[in-house]
């Protein structure tokens, strides 16, 4: 056998198993369909790691979300990812609606969730005074986070690979065969045990194997990412009270001090479709001025879309579905703040099977990529020292360094193409949105991996950035 | 901790020239932080010809009419620093920026140019609907990677918003072996100068599509086509208009954006309008010898004027730093009326303008055959007639010193239907 254990799928729910299953002696390896991890569902989401009221007491969502979200906090200061614990507020807006503020109440005292409050208006509006004077009372949730979904899910990686888990891009799964003692994926690669966490495609891949069919519906969430000028608005995390009329939309800060407003849901046609809408975009637009009656839309740098990977039955399917196959599947919100606790069980499940041994010079920290902006000056000065692209600003709206675009080419998971520098250094996230940066980034990747700028990709092989050189498609003459 | 004279942060035609100027008025002890590798900034990529019409009666290349500065800079022996990025500038005109020889640097300033220039408005700003596939650039990005590396981001081409580099964009991108399809302006009239649609677009069969938009993007990894639709007077998209173009790239030149972030930072009154600093008569800002000039100010059609700003920019400086600009007693605002938008100065100091002082501004929609007006209170002094006012050209009015009185209470600048 080539591998003890193969993950498939490079998201966070993987990378977390990856995570854990590198604490052991196993032979690990995970396999991704695109050219980076961090690539589906768990790029785009709200980036919230949820305090745990929300799902039902009993389920797999209520325990691994409140486990997850305890667990954040120390494996944000292992692997050194941004996260921060801002608080959360659940605005209900009509009295009527009380009672559903209880209910959340009632069900995150049940989920174990701590320090939940309800607030009256004038304790809320103390608290986020650009709220609507329409509030009327709100659940408060302080262990409510945020965090940055791409530097958890690539420290959670890198941090695997640093401890020998091998990574395979651009490896999308096509045949599994059932051999003697294991498994053949793609007539290449055998393992003993495989741990499905492929998103949106968990249940093409469980359905190869297991007789139990399982579905998973691909339902998009639209987005719109604010400025850091529009930082101000709120600090807390603001959801809207889940009514018979909706679900409605949150308004929250980012780790970075941007303003995210989303999602909605909709159902798509195919696990491909994370295009946006114009009705999408004016839906979670409107539903959001319920919550600040003021927002200013004019400083959307971005709109984006993700799938959550909804399962039918509404909880994570966390099991050995057949022997030797265990699933990760179904895991939508809140996937990403359980991510941790799914990572441990899923790979305490297949440790129970394989009875491995502990890793001899685990390496237990992982360093993340510099950020000027949080050093001292004395701090910043020794860096250029050491490295003097540290003192060469390429990336002049979120203050990023050639020297961390050059450590993002260089890592255990290295960035292939210009969205794998943005997710690691926030070159091009700015309020520009690479306008300036995108050319000598470009350059950068050029140099430092050595291929022509034509080459070089914006996200995945069939976005190249540059078609060719001037005057090659003049027809001289005709 | 270091102090210079003059600080001017940006290295672009208004820092050059508000350097020059205030060389030349006797201040020595200059510093030019320039956050890219050369001086003479986003006239390095524009290297259509056409510039200096006004400054040097000739047609220079974008790279050419900028030496012409950079020559009289090297001259005038003033210094600058390049790759240098200025982090923040505070109220005391502390400034702090960062290069890889010096590190992070702190220097006092007495008197500070603001010349940063603007960026331009991204695809995400525009929420557009659709993927978000590698091949769409602003044409500014398109503009370096095409002049400045050589390299082509495209070969067909859908070009959303008639501002003027989209515009000299649809030109440069059919000369280098692309094909244009169309250009598409969201509103009725274009953002840019009339003589880039006819040099730019008409000469090569390319339409322009006014009242049109984009929207839709498909291709998920490169862009494979473009839809455009038709749109109403409240620019909604009209249903059963849409026109899919196939094509791998779209560019887009839909309005620049000052880059005042570090002006904020300083504490410097913004204007909701311009997205500028609001200025006076001498181009000084609200935080006293904090001077604006160029872009960052207002958006400019024309270099040439921005040459002249801030050469008045680095006058003022010198004049603050070296004999001080008397406090103002009598601030008189100058309003706007009509399609006027607003006007650069925003107030008028009698005793401190010039003799002919030069009031820019820029109307908000096309006017054929109208006047423009300047009333001093109720007086009118100017009633000029003017063939055509568009919102993609800046106009300008002379206001004389005789005109305004010590009891003068307002000055008013507004254009007149025919």
């Amino acid at each position: 056998m080539d591998f003890d254990v193969v993950i498939i799928g490079g998201g966070v729910t993987g990378s977390a198993i990856a995570y854990e299953l590198a604490k052991t002696d196993l032979k690990v390896a995970l396999l991704e369909k695109e050219e980076d991890v961090c690539e589906g569902t768990s790029k785009a989401n709200s980036a919230i790691v949820h305090a745990g009221f929300d799902a039902l007491p009993g389920t797999l969502k209520a325990k691994l979300n409140v486990e997850g979200s305890k667990m954040m906090p120390e494996l944000a200061r292992l692997l050194d990812f941004e996260y921060k614990n801002n608080g959360a507020l659940v605005l209900c807006f009509d009295e009527e609606h009380r009672k559903g503020v209880i209910e959340l109440y009632d069900r995150g005292q049940a989920n174990g969730v701590e320090g939940l409050q309800i607030l009256e208006k004038e304790q809320v509006k103390e608290m986020e005074p650009h709220v609507s004077d329409e509030v009327v009372c709100a659940l408060y949730a302080p262990t409510s986070s945020i965090v940055c979904p791409f530097g958890l899910t690539i420290a959670l990686a890198e941090n695997a690979a640093d401890n020998g888990v091998k990574f395979f891009f651009n490896q999308p799964v096509e045949t599994i065969e059932k051999i003697d003692g294991g498994w053949k994926i793609n007539d290449k690669y055998t393992t003993k045990t495989i741990v499905n966490a492929a998103g949106v495609y968990a249940d093409e891949i469980h359905n190869e194997v297991s007789e139990k069919k399982i579905h998973i519906t691909p339902r998009r969430g639209e987005y719109v990412l604010l400025d850091r000028s529009a930082g101000d608005l709120c600090s807390h995390t603001l959801f809207q009270l889940p009514t018979p009329a909706g679900k409605g939309v949150l308004i929250t800060p980012t780790v970075h001090g941007n303003m995210m407003i989303g999602p909605n849901a909709q159902e798509t046609e195919t696990k491909e479709n994370t295009n946006t809408t114009s009705e999408g975009q004016a839906e979670i637009r409107a539903k959001a001025l319920k919550t600040i009656l003021s927002i200013p839309f004019q400083k959307a740098i971005r709109t984006f879309s993700g799938l959550r990977a909804t399962p039918e039955g509404g909880d994570f399917i966390l099991e050995e579905s057949a022997d030797g196959f265990f699933d990760a599947a179904g895991i939508e919100s809140p996937g990403l703040s359980s991510a941790p606790a799914i990572g441990k069980m899923v790979a305490g499940m297949v440790e129970d099977k394989l009875k491995p041994g502990k890793k001899e010079n685990y390496q237990a920290t992982r360093k993340g990529f510099v950020n000027v902006k949080n050093l001292t000056k004395e701090e910043w000065d020794k860096l250029i020292e050491q490295d003097p692209d540290y003192g060469t600003i390429v990336c002049r709206c979120e203050t990023v360094t050639a020297g961390s675009i050059k450590d993002a080419l260089h890592r255990s998971i290295p960035a292939v193409s210009l969205d794998g520098i943005k997710r690691r250094t926030r070159a091009g996230m700015g309020r520009c949105q690479a306008g300036f940066c995108s050319p000598r980034s470009m350059e950068i990747i050029s140099k430092e991996l050595h291929i022509p700028m034509d080459e070089i990709c914006q996200s995945g092989k069939g976005s190249k950035l540059i078609t060719g050189k001037v005057k090659e498609g003049l027809n001289n003459g005709k | 901790m270091e102090n210079k004279q003059l600080v001017i942060i940006g290295g672009g035609p208004a820092g050059l020239a508000a350097a020059v100027a205030a060389k030349k008025a006797g201040l020595d002890d200059i510093l030019i932080l320039e956050r890219d590798t050369q001086l003479g900034g986003i006239l390095n990529q524009c290297i259509h010809n056409g510039f200096g019409l006004h400054t040097f009666k000739e047609e220079l290349t974008g790279p050419e009419y900028a030496q012409r500065f950079i020559d009289q800079m090297l001259d005038l022996e003033i210094p600058y620093e390049l790759n240098s990025m200025v982090l923040d500038i505070s109220k005391d005109k502390t400034i702090r920026y960062v290069n890889k020889d010096e590190g992070v640097k702190d220097i006092k300033a007495d008197a500070i140019i603001l010349a940063m220039g603007c960026r331009e408005r991204p695809a995400g700003a525009l929420s557009i609907p659709g993927y978000r596939p590698a091949g769409i650039y602003s044409a500014g990005t398109a503009q370096k990677l095409v002049n400045m590396d050589g390299l082509m981001p495209g070969k067909e081409v859908v070009i959303l918003g008639s501002g003027d580099i989209g515009l000299i964009m649809a030109r440069r991108m059919t000369f280098e072996g692309a094909h244009v399809h169309t250009v598409a302006e969201l509103m009725p009239y274009s953002g840019g100068l009339k003589r880039n649609i006819v040099q730019c677009l008409q000469d090569f069969d390319i339409p322009l599509q006014l009242s049109h938009t984009v929207t839709n993007i498909k291709g998920k990894e490169r862009v494979e086509s473009i839809t455009i639709a038709e749109v109403d007077e409240n620019r909604k998209p009209i249903p059963g208009t849409e026109v899919e173009y196939p094509c791998d790239t779209l560019l887009l030149s839909c309005g620049l954006i000052p880059e005042n972030e570090l002006s904020q930072q300083a504490g410097v009154e913004l204007s909701q309008i311009t997205n500028g600093p609001v200025v006076n008569e001498s181009l000084e800002t609200n935080i006293e010898g904090v001077f604006a000039c160029g872009n960052v100010l207002h958006v400019h059609d024309l270099v040439d004027f921005v040459s002249q700003e801030a050469a008045k920019a680095g006058q003022k400086a010198a004049q603050y730093v070296l004999e001080g600009i008397p406090t103002s007693k009598h601030e008189i605002p100058v309003r706007t009326g009509g399609l006027v938008r607003y006007t650069v100065p925003f107030t008028v100091d009698p005793e401190r303008m010039d003799e002919n002082q030069v009031v820019r501004f820029r109307v908000g929609n096309v006017l054929k055959g109208g006047y423009v007006n300047v009333y001093v209170d109720d007086e009118r002094k100017i009633h000029r007639k003017k063939m055509i006012m568009a919102p993609g050209e800046m106009e300008n009015i002379i206001l004389k010193k005789e005109w305004i009185k010590p009891e003068t209470k307002t000055i008013r600048v507004e254009t007149e239907e025919a």
